[in-house]
């Protein structure tokens, strides 16, 4: 008898429509969940993410906050410790700001400063990074700062899996996780499982596999680094592309494997180059493979301007494909 | 319970009860204040002196899984509400068998078992999480308040306004508590606030809000029944400004250049613990022996805490990066 | 009885002045009384007692800055204060633990296991060997975790014995080097100089007699004469012959003379022949041309250059009569050869024309002193006269 192969199902999903998915699966598996943030329940979300779930779920669970980041984001901590699983909507990084004391002085501190007693349980959701020409306030990339921070976990889903299956396991943790989604990836769209689950949060995932160079990346940058990898493969050059999916905890043990056999690595973030997470990763890379590399080590990053607003000038300043091809073809000159 | 739980009863048990609170946390503080001069108290220490009637007025009103959120001058709320002396002292000098198992120190107090949320050294951080607290009791129709202890400080801070509002817009069982000692560290609240009256501005927000003498615990006592009471009956929030003052300054290492002693000396002559104890004894509801036996007991108190101190235990050094994350079991 | 001590009143505080005594000595003071006002960076603050009982003593004056913790005054106790220790609060500790002096362990960075084969050598050993043409995976590392790096590939191409090529530095390079090296011997050395000036006549003589009996390339000249009559005196005077090491000095038994040779083209190097009490004139003349040619060529050993115990350097092409040179650290001594001359002698109560040369001490006086010195120049000028013995 002929084997049938059965082909898994698959639907095609945005990444937007992604997160969506997650955000309704965990609502109605746990009532502990709950999701608070500006305009996510009658407006429907600023990005369109929440659309629809207020009709679902009700004013109770998808909750439209007054514009007091730091005032919900607490109430977000303070129910987390009270026994309820939030999901916190900070609309943009750029807002987050506001917040920032809660994050790093509750979020982040209680479990140490309480002796372990109470933990935060909490999730927050930003939007983050460049390329709609909105100019300097709206267009940062600041989860290289909240990287930097113990007692949080954060978090860059970059591909259709990873905006469905981060969030759940986001919910579980017992810890603060920021999960930051790039504006430019809520309209990508592609081929999904229809059974897509949950995924984990601690490991980078090689995206491409390669010999000569090792890419690494993640966030809105992924899939510009993808297109460079094509374009040196059309020259010979066989680029190993990392997606580093947690940006704290980071994967040292993937990321060191990789440029143990490549020996020369450049890193994509859109970030500002210094005191980048880019450069905190060139030092574990030095630190850890320091005997293996032929060669320094490149970053691209967004030049040091604020973001500017014309279009020309605001592709200019973040990380492009070429840019990544440049640096990549420079490690490997003579 | 009985149907009028919203009044005080002064029995004769009650009364000493009070006075006793009172004491034991100006006792506590005095010696806090000379350990910190020897150098076994570290950091920053804020004294509650003259505002004792406060926590001792509001906090046995309150039920075990009610929730308290209180600020860095916490040591009276932390005692009133039943943390144990020891292993508070035990916290202040940093050793492992302190509440916090030493991590936290003055500013940081916290105990699950008495829902005690801290301890928290930002002005005005606390009133979010305040808010958060009681949305979750709120979501799962658990009965529980949650009080929030704050300096009238905190009224310029951005986080008051937002917390309030939500706690009045989301209807939120958070019994706010202004301690108004008319000193923000070094600042009086006519520098700093174009409204002085803090309990008017509550109100702005639609939220219940009394003004209440905070040197009289049993006016104290009669506005938080009354609050409590509200809360739980009606599910919104309550504001209650205490207006009280603070005799020592605002931390240890502090010139007071900002107030006159003779101010000081004024509100000293109408503190909490001399009016009170004034008035038990004129009435005969309070003996000498009474009194010498609260301060004997807890002088006796006090000792053991401290030589539980002393003997306690310093974490190991390679323990450093525990409870950052949870650990994984 | 108590000591009341400046209090801490803040993170910041290390010290306060005593600026006021608000009681009297014989005064009774309670526990909260304000005792005194102390100036700190924040302001006056008044400071308040914890102790019972009475002022006996004051320990600092008014007007006085003292560090936090520093007793102030002595307080008696009343005789009725039973001690308030309850002999129980006395008892074990509960839970104590000794608190461990223990450094935190320093959490250890992954590193790469080394693979088969796996070469782990620095960039900057990895350009040497390439400049040395040495193999490295013939090297042995010491770097961390094992890995060669350039000192490794140094010590490689010497003990290779192959004439370590040293790249001939640009003139500008070695000026450099010597200015430094000048200016650190003149810093750091106490020199001292001494001079005598001897008849070297019989020597000449001798060398003349000795030469005309040999072809050419066998010839001695009279540098060498010099070279072994100084090794073998400094046998007798180990104060001059060794190395100045980290504030001591370290006495050399093998007695390795540098001399020094000037390059064409500028430049001046001192390259060391080794043992040279225990060779024979000849073979220290044909050391001595090899050096010469190697130093001229840019092939001198790195040890050629470290090892010298003593060096010495001649000027007696140039003319001069007398040399007081500068010490090459770490060395302790330097002789100094003038021109050799004819000059009136007088021997005994006779006056003749005789070659004579002016030989000069410049020694450490740290090691060191003229009188020392003297008798070596002495003992030095004296095995001159009789050349056969060398």
């Amino acid at each position: 008898m002929a084997k049938r192969i059965i082909k898994a199902e698959t639907v095609q999903i945005t990444y937007r429509e992604a997160i969506r998915k997650a955000i309704c699966e965990a609502m109605h598996q746990d009532e502990r969940v709950f999701l608070m943030g500006e305009d996510v329940g009658r407006y429907g979300g600023c990005y369109a993410v929440t659309k629809g779930l207020l009709k679902e779920f009700g004013p109770e669970r998808i909750r439209d906050t007054p514009l007091s980041e730091s005032g919900f984001t607490g109430a977000g901590i303070g129910a987390a410790i009270g026994g309820m699983r939030p999901i916190v909507e900070l609309m943009t990084v750029n807002f987050s700001l506001l917040a920032m004391d809660q994050i790093l002085n509750n979020a982040a501190t209680i479990r140490h400063m309480s002796g372990n007693q109470f933990g935060v349980p909490l999730v927050i959701r930003m939007a983050t990074g460049a390329g709609r020409q909105l100019a300097a306030q709206h267009s940062h990339s600041l989860e290289g700062w909240y990287a930097h921070i113990p007692g949080i976990k954060v978090l860059a889903p970059a591909t259709l899996e990873d905006a469905r299956g981060m969030l759940w396991t986001a919910l579980d943790d017992p810890d603060p996780v920021l999960i930051f989604e790039n504006v430019m990836l809520y309209n990508m769209e592609g081929e999904l499982p229809a059974n897509a689950g949950p995924v984990n949060i601690e490991k980078a995932a090689i995206r491409r596999e390669g010999r000569d160079i090792s890419l690494i990346t993640y966030g809105g940058s992924l899939w510009k680094t993808l297109e460079a990898a094509e374009a040196l493969a059309r020259e010979g050059i066989k680029a190993e592309v990392i997606d580093l999916r947690t940006l704290r905890p980071l994967d040292d043990t993937t990321i060191i494997a990789s440029v143990a056999k490549t020996r020369r690595a450049v890193i994509v973030d859109e970030g500002w180059r210094s005191g980048s997470l880019a450069s905190e990763i060139v030092t574990r890379i030095v630190e850890q493979a320091f005997w293996r590399l032929d060669g320094p080590i490149a970053r691209v990053c967004s030049e040091e301007v604020p973001i500017p607003y014309p279009q020309h000038l605001e592709q200019a300043a973040i990380p492009q494909a070429e840019k990544v091809v440049a640096a990549a073809k420079n490690l490997l000159s003579k | 319970m009985t149907a009028r739980d919203d009044k005080p009863k002064l029995s004769r048990a009650h009364c000493l009860d009070l006075l006793r609170h009172m004491i034991r946390v100006r006792m506590f503080e005095d010696k806090c204040a000379e350990l910190y001069t020897t150098e076994k108290i570290r950091g920053f220490l804020h004294l509650y002196d003259g505002e004792e009637a406060i926590a001792a007025g509001v906090i046995p009103v309150l039920q075990l899984r009610d929730r308290i959120v209180a600020t860095y001058r916490e040591h009276g709320h932390a005692l009133v509400r039943g943390l144990p002396m020891a292993n508070v002292m035990a916290e202040m000098y940093g050793k492992f068998e302190g509440v916090s198992a030493g991590r936290g120190g003055s500013m940081h107090l916290f105990d699950a078992e008495t829902n005690f949320y801290g301890g928290n050294a930002i002005v005005g951080g606390g009133l979010p999480m305040a808010t958060g607290l009681a949305l979750a009791d709120k979501m799962r129709a658990e009965k529980v308040v949650t009080v929030c202890f704050f300096g009238e400080g905190a009224a310029a801070e951005g986080e008051f306004h937002e917390s309030l509002n939500l706690a009045a817009l989301w209807s939120l069982p958070v019994l706010f508590v202004c301690e108004n000692n008319c000193y923000a560290m070094g600042t009086a609240l006519d520098r700093s606030e174009s409204e002085t009256d803090i309990h008017a501005k509550a109100a702005c927000y639609q939220i219940e809000t009394e003004a209440v003498d905070g040197m009289d615990v049993v006016a104290v006592e009669a506005a938080a029944r009354r609050a409590v009471h509200s809360i739980r009956e009606t599910d919104k929030p309550y504001f209650l400004e205490c207006r009280t003052y603070r005799f020592r300054a605002h931390s240890m290492f502090d010139a007071q250049l900002y107030r006159d002693k003779a101010e000081v000396e004024e509100w000293r002559s109408k503190g909490p613990i001399v009016r009170f104890q004034g008035w038990l004894a004129k009435s005969g509801i309070a003996h000498p022996e009474d009194i010498e036996k609260i301060e004997s007991d807890v002088k006796e108190e006090i000792e053991e805490a401290v030589a539980f101190a002393e003997a306690g235990s310093w974490e190991p050094v390679e323990k450093l990066t525990r409870w950052v994350y949870a650990e994984r079991a | 009885m108590a000591e009341f001590r400046m209090p801490s009143l803040g993170a910041d505080m290390e010290a306060g002045t005593l600026t006021d005594w608000l009681v009297k000595a014989g005064d009774t003071v309670q526990r909260g009384d304000i005792i005194a006002v102390v100036e700190t960076q924040k302001g006056a603050i008044e400071i308040e007692v914890f102790q019972e009982g009475v002022v006996e003593d004051f320990l600092v004056q008014q007007g006085t800055r003292v560090p936090v913790g520093t007793p102030l005054a002595i307080i008696r106790g009343e005789l009725e204060e039973a001690p308030t220790a309850k002999p129980t609060l006395e008892a074990e500790p509960v839970g104590r633990r000794e608190e461990e002096p223990v450094r935190q362990a320093a959490r250890p960075v992954v590193a790469l296991r080394r693979t088969e084969g796996e070469l782990r050598a620095s960039p900057a050993a990895r350009k040497l060997a390439e400049e040395l043409s040495v193999d490295l995976s013939l090297v042995t590392g010491t770097g961390p975790g094992g890995a060669i790096v350039a000192a490794d590939v140094e010590s490689a191409a010497e003990a290779a014995g192959a004439p370590a090529r040293l790249k001939r530095p640009k003139a500008a390079e070695t000026q450099k080097a010597i200015a430094a090296a000048m200016e650190h011997a003149k810093r750091e050395i106490p020199h001292y100089y001494l001079s005598t000036t001897i008849n070297l006549e019989p020597a000449m003589n001798w060398l003349e007699k000795t030469n005309a009996a040999r072809a050419v390339p066998e010839r001695l000249i009279h540098g060498v004469l010099y070279i072994k009559a100084m090794a073998q005196t400094l046998r007798n005077f180990p104060e001059l012959n060794g190395y100045w090491v980290e504030g001591e000095f370290r006495h050399s038994e093998a007695i390795h003379t540098s001399i020094a040779i000037s390059l064409r083209g500028g430049g001046l190097v001192a390259p060391a022949l080794h043992d040279a009490d225990r060779k024979d004139l000849d073979t220290l003349m044909g050391e001595f041309r090899d050096l010469v040619m190697r130093a001229r060529a840019g092939k001198l050993r790195s040890s050629e250059l470290s090892d010298a115990t003593i060096t010495i350097t001649s000027l007696g092409e140039e003319g001069v009569d007398s040399v007081f040179p500068i010490i090459y650290p770490p060395q302790v001594a330097i002789v100094g050869v003038g021109t050799v001359v004819k000059r009136p002698w007088q021997e005994d109560d006779n006056v003749s024309v005789s070659r004579v040369v002016t030989l000069s001490l410049a020694g450490d006086h740290r090691v060191s002193n003229g009188h020392r010195g003297a008798l070596f120049l002495r003992a030095l000028g004296e095995l001159l006269q009789q050349p056969k013995a060398l």
